[in-house]
């Protein structure tokens, strides 16, 4: 991967993705992935194909939110100045937003229509978190083994107070294991 | 109507130092998604908000644009603590990730061939989707037990994981439904 700082492609990089964070509205930045591999790959010929599936299965297995791909593209692009600039620019300009948002709204109990907007739109974050569910199962599900592992790990979170780490593990030892 | 008034509870006021450490400690248990340790800190263990009130939290994190559990972070973070609490925790939710996140880029360089690397990362994949899953089941207990919500969460379900819509064309369609009955239903209280 690209050791030195390219603050030119940093810069062209992190702006297409201060865009494309302020345009995902009501499923996180998971949804942009795709615009940003078209930016990356077949736009400006930064990183191949591959690449980008590889940073993007490394960034699925490392904790944290799942906007760390941008940060591995930005690396992969233009090297430390590029992993600052892309992980800024996903997290900024919605910072921003929200924040002038709270701020405008700042009276200590919310409003009708904020408690109206909160509430009613409640039960489809909830048809939105199943629906990732089932497109991340269906992108893991190699075979019925895989889908078994899926099922279990969903019932030992719901059957038990099991840190879900030990489930990841679990499950990283199943396939070190040859059981995947 | 409704039994249970609206309740408008005061958030818990929480220090930046406090906000930055626990939302690192979610962060960094958050293998392939930090929602469910985000639910299991914030409403299980800490009991800083309730189940209803995270998915309201988690409603307006989604329905603001960019990383979903980050708005979370800086909605939380700035009720607790002012802007500097939204920065703490926003902080603790990125900094950590991302230095392990090129760490684990720089071994995937030297040894990405390893075949057991390769099937460990196919395994955490499957579990990663359940974990999703089974918070997502959790949540959905409380959805209120009438047709019209119920009905609205197999719809976003179906529109964008069965049909492939795309969301904002859901969220364009359903939303002003779903927040025109809760202001209807308000009319009670």
């Amino acid at each position: 991967m690209s050791p030195d700082p390219d603050w030119s492609v940093a810069g062209q990089l992190s702006a297409h993705i201060a865009i494309l964070s302020l345009m995902a509205i009501g499923g996180g930045v998971i949804m942009v992935a795709p615009e940003v591999q078209r930016f990356v790959v077949d736009s400006h010929h930064w990183m191949t194909a591959e690449r980008f599936s590889a940073a993007y299965a490394i960034s699925q297995a490392s904790p944290g939110p799942n906007l760390l791909y941008a940060t591995l593209v930005g690396w992969e692009v233009a090297g430390w100045a590029g992993a600052l600039a892309s992980t800024a620019a996903i997290v900024a300009p919605p910072m921003v937003l929200t924040l002038a948002l709270m701020h405008a709204s700042s009276r200590r109990t919310p409003g009708r229509f904020a408690r109206a907007v909160g509430k009613g739109l409640a039960p489809l974050s909830v048809g939105f978190l199943l629906a990732t569910g089932w497109i991340l199962l269906r992108g893991a599900a190699t075979d019925w083994r895989a889908v078994a592992v899926t099922v279990l790990a969903t019932a030992a979170v719901l059957g038990t107070r099991i840190n879900p780490v030990w489930v990841i593990a679990a499950g990283a030892a199943a396939g070190v294991a040859g059981l995947v | 109507m409704i039994a249970t008034p609206p309740r408008d509870v005061a958030p818990p006021r929480i220090a930046p130092l406090e906000l930055f450490v626990a939302f690192s400690g979610m962060a960094l248990s958050g293998f392939g998604g930090v929602l469910p340790f985000a639910y299991r800190a914030m409403v299980e263990r800490r009991a800083w908000v309730t189940r209803e009130e995270f998915a309201r939290l988690l409603a307006l994190g989604q329905v603001l644009p960019g990383p979903t559990i980050c708005n979370l972070a800086v909605i939380f973070g700035y009720r607790s603590s002012g802007v500097a609490g939204a920065g703490a925790a926003l902080a603790g939710m990125v900094a950590l990730p991302v230095a392990i996140v090129l760490g684990l880029g720089a071994v995937y360089d030297r040894f990405g061939d390893v075949p057991a690397v390769r099937r460990a990362l196919v395994g955490m994949s499957a579990v990663a989707a359940g974990l999703i899953l089974a918070t997502a089941i959790k949540m959905a207990r409380a959805v209120p037990r009438r047709l019209l919500p119920a009905a609205l969460c197999v719809l976003a379900f179906v529109g964008v994981g069965l049909v492939r819509f795309s969301l904002i064309a859901v969220i364009a369609v359903l939303g002003p439904v779903a927040i025109f009955v809760a202001w209807k239903e308000s009319d009670v209280a």
